[in-house]
């Protein structure tokens, strides 16, 4: 702490303190080493400039791979004017009353943020300049900046940031509303491809991860709950745990969970806590654990016992309608061509590369936290409120996390490890077990849809319906369980009919890259992509001329502008050389859609299928993926952004081909990756990624790019070998009744 | 147990149950934390270290297995001829997404390289498909793998 003080007074603070109906208020100062005490604690800055112009900025999200670290201080630096290499990051403190929401989900750092941060760094470049107009004794409408510099052309005299860094800080706060932004055309940092910005840290092996923590004095500690979610403890052979090597504290935890409740982000779940002096060793003491569990009804349940459920939903009537337009039943009674499809999916894991942990402090009263979370304050009030505790007494470090994907959004990890140390006295480390990573989180639900569509005689889409079997009760859709009414086809089909029955379900589900729409692009786009096949025409065509139609209304307009859609459609067509290319017998395209988190994405997939062979993860090989995406005018950091495009799409192959969490006795089956099959190597086809500029505010990139993989690989499938993939992952068999 | 291992070229002395699995000696008791754990049984590479410049899991092998065999870790890839190289190239392609899995398909690369210095992409798919990368990297790190072999130019 010294150490940073001491710094810290030869720098300026550019401090910005959110006002209450948005905007921010930006303030310079220059703390005195003295002054540095709890006002400062309090301060919002997000960039620090030192004498020899180094410029240190706050990266105010948390980064589990998505690269917004890099990104979001991208945006600073380019209003700030400075040059890149000069800029250093640093990741900001959890403190919502400063940054704002500070969460890495949905997509929305940069929608959330780019407006904002422009006008922050844009602020900071105004307040050197008139700093500079008041040290030159000129006018400020005479001075540019450029590279860290305010520069006064008609003297040819100049002057560093760093040397202005003191003065800046006494003239006034400019009004982010209305300070001066660059002409994007000027930008010379957003649109770069730049590194990212732990790229060295991460090929030498230095500490970077939430894993990576030390904290003096600490144990390592390993907890184990119910397979079956919601279950508590009801007696452990602790004596002989204790009795372990290394082992300090073993104890059975009784949890805060209502008796039922399996969310995640509910409590503490119960369990048992082993503390040792390695992680080794309160992992070897655990294989001596014997617990009597108090199991909840749920143990009854399975996917087997789901499935069968589902094809029972099917038959009857839907429970709850999502959505009505026309009239299904007399549109197909007219239709020249009726087709049905069952499509269905399994529960996913999230499995980060980084099993989850947490280190945590607990000391007087209060409890300090170290952990790579994407929602660190979530993660933090659920951790005061199983302690007991208040939040303010909750300190949270934010770590870079090894893979997010969603689960890092609830961490209950906090709170174990929070409680753990509390009750053993000492700081620990928390560390799941791969197993306990891939056997306790929630899930992306599984599903099955039931769908139902009629053409005319021109091949005109007039009908469609799907009925869709998911988790919930009571009429209420299971976390990320869920189908909307805004999803498309919806406003592009006259007649259209969304319904759906619920299963209960004692399996937590939650978000998953891309939630609902990870499973609902494979549903719609590959069943559309059968309505084109079944009506005879190209697959192209029919999206172009779907698309060109608004066929019926939504209460509320809905956000999605179908003519992004045609144009990343026709692009990546075009780059694929759709309908160009002769392709070999048993080689096809196919190509999918998709609009999620605001962005429009395409794809088209080019598999090989192995002839006369059942379909399987063998028979097919995938050739190669095109991919476009229009996420607006800017792509602030194209390097990161291909990376998330083909690590997006390339988790959508990992998914269609052999991902497949499934529920016995109550619990998880597979717990490894020998089980839960990850993408290798050898299966990475190559993604051809390109960006679409449209004039439009930049989004987010972390999500869209995967919906749409599933379908295109299917109906890739289907052109090369005339096989139709419907239930998911291929490694599965073939159910579906198409009247193809 | 006493053991001492000889850790990119340095003797470290530890004492330590003779089943601990080299990853958490090298993680815990010497806290180099360049390795990484992942699955914990030999499925996905994040603890990829060199015994005598062939490619382990460390999380599957036992210290007492090591013996006199000299260890390299990601610690020591800056001073090797050929990690070095796999270095630069994987800044230079800017690969890691989150980076969890990159310090073991780095020492995956290197000892690919070591051996095979002009890789196919047959040769790749064989030696780099023990390593998992969940934010699936996979076409960096084989772009970044021939940018290291003199295949082919910087991005
Ligand atoms: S941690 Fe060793 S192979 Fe996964
Ligand atoms: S970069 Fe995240 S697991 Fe490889």
């Amino acid at each position: 702490m010294n150490a940073i003080r001491s710094k810290v007074s030869r720098r300026m603070f550019l401090k910005a303190s959110a006002v209450t109906g948005g905007g921010l208020m930006l303030s310079f100062s220059v703390p005195a080493f003295a002054a540095l005490g709890p006002t400062e604690a309090t301060l919002n800055a997000y960039v620090r400039i030192a004498a020899d112009g180094i410029v240190t900025i706050a990266a105010k999200n948390p980064e589990v791979g998505q690269g917004i670290k890099t990104s979001l201080p991208m945006i600073i630096a380019e209003e700030l004017d400075v040059d890149w290499k000069n800029v250093r990051i640093e990741m900001a403190a959890v403190d919502g009353d400063k940054y704002g929401v500070q969460s890495a989900g949905g997509s929305t750092s940069i929608p959330r943020n780019w407006d904002t941060l422009r006008r922050v760094g844009a602020a900071g470049r105004q307040m050197l300049v008139s700093a500079a107009a008041k040290t030159l004794k000129v006018p400020a409408s005479e001075l540019t900046t450029s590279g860290g510099n305010v520069i006064h052309a008609a003297s040819k005299r100049s002057l560093s940031y760093g040397a202005l860094a003191a003065t800046a800080a006494t003239v006034p706060v400019p009004d982010l509303k209305t300070v001066a932004l660059k002409d994007p055309t000027a930008f010379k940092i957003i649109g770069q491809r730049t590194k990212d910005i732990d790229g060295p840290k991460i090929v030498t092996g230095q500490p970077l991860f939430g894993i990576d923590v030390s904290v003096p004095g600490m144990l390592y500690a390993v907890y184990e709950k119910c397979p079956v979610f919601g279950g508590t403890v009801a007696s452990a052979n602790l004596d002989e745990v204790k009795a372990m090597p290394g082992v300090r504290h073993a104890f059975i935890v009784a949890g805060t969970l209502a008796p039922g409740e399996v969310n995640l982000g509910a409590g503490l779940a119960g369990g048992v806590a082993i503390v040792a002096d390695t992680w080794w060793q309160a992992k070897t003491a655990r294989g001596k654990l014997r617990v009597e569990w108090k199991e909840p009804a749920s143990k009854s349940q399975s996917s087997v016992g789901f499935a069968a459920r589902a094809a029972e939903l099917a038959k009857q009537k839907p429970e709850l309608s999502v959505r009505t337009d026309g009239d299904v039943d007399a549109a197909l009674k007219g239709a020249a061509k009726v087709i049905t499809a069952s499509y269905s999916y399994p529960f996913l894991a999230h499995a980060a590369m980084e099993p989850q942990n947490a280190t945590a402090h607990f000391k007087d009263g209060k409890v300090e936290i170290w952990v790579p979370s994407q929602n660190p304050a979530a993660g933090r009030a659920q951790a005061a409120k199983a302690l007991g505790m208040d939040e303010k007494d909750v300190l949270v470090h934010m770590i870079r996390g090894g893979g997010g994907f969603g689960r890092r959004l609830t961490c209950e990890f906090m709170a174990e490890a929070a409680w753990i140390s509390r009750e053993a006295g000492v700081p620990v480390k928390l560390l799941w077990t791969r197993e306990d990573d891939m056997r306790h989180d929630h899930y992306r639900p599984g599903g099955f849809h039931t769908l139902t569509a009629g053409i005319d005689a021109s091949g005109k889409l007039i009908a469609l319906r799907d009925h869709f079997q998911t988790y919930g009760s009571d009429g209420k859709f299971a976390n990320s369980a869920n189908l909307g009414a805004d999803i498309f086809p919806a406003e592009f089909v006259p007649n259209l009919d969304y319904s759906a029955s619920f299963m209960p379900l004692g399996t937590p589900t939650g978000p998953m890259r891309a939630p609902r729409s990870n499973a609902l692009a494979m549903v719609f786009q590959s069943f559309l992509d059968e309505v084109a096949h079944a009506a005879g025409r190209d697959p192209l065509e029919f999206h172009l001329e779907l698309l060109s139609e608004h066929r019926a209304k939504s209460p509320t307009p809905l956000p999605f502008d179908s003519a992004r859609m045609s144009a990343v459609l026709k692009l990546v067509t075009e780059k694929a050389g759709w309908g160009k290319r002769e392709l070999p017998k048993g080689t096809g395209m196919g190509l999918a859609y998709y609009f999620s988190h605001s962005g429009y994405v395409a794809h088209v997939a080019e598999v090989t299928v192995t002839p006369d062979v059942p379909l399987s993860v063998n028979a097919v090989k995938i050739n190669k993926v095109w991919a476009v995406a229009d996420v607006g005018s800017h792509i602030v950091n194209p390097s990161g952004a291909e990376n998330q495009m083909q690590g997006a799409v390339l988790d959508g192959i990992a998914q269609v081909m052999g991902q497949e969490i499934t529920i016995a006795r109550g619990s998880t089956v597979q717990g490894n990756f020998d089980t839960y099959t990850a993408l290798r190597m050898k299966q990475a086809a190559p993604v051809e990624v390109h960006f679409l500029l449209s004039n439009n505010p930049p989004t987010g990139l972390g999500e869209p790019a995967l919906p749409p993989t599933l379908p295109a690989i299917a109906n890739a499938i289907f052109a090369a070998s005339g096989q139709r993939l419907r239930d998911i992952p291929l490694n599965k068999s073939i159910r579906g009744t198409a009247a193809v | 147990m006493a053991y001492t291992l000889n850790i990119n070229g340095v003797n470290h002395a530890v004492d330590v149950d003779e089943a601990t699995p080299l990853l958490w000696v090298l993680r815990d008791v010497l806290d180099m934390k360049g390795t990484k754990f992942g699955c914990g049984s030999g499925l996905c590479g994040a603890c990829t270290v060199h015994l005598n410049g062939v490619a382990v899991r460390a999380c599957s092998t036992p210290v007492s297995g090591v013996g006199t065999a000299a260890i390299s870790t990601i610690e020591g890839m800056a001073e090797h001829p050929v990690g070095k190289k796999v270095q630069d190239a994987w800044l230079e392609i800017d690969v890691a997404q989150c980076g969890y899995c990159q310090a073991g398909q780095i020492m995956s690369a290197t000892a690919l390289l070591a051996q095979t210095p002009k890789p196919t992409d047959a040769d790749i798919d064989a030696h780099m498909s023990g390593n998992i990368c969940r934010c699936a990297t996979y076409n960096r790190i084989r772009t970044a793998i021939k940018l290291a072999a003199g295949e082919t130019k910087g991005a």
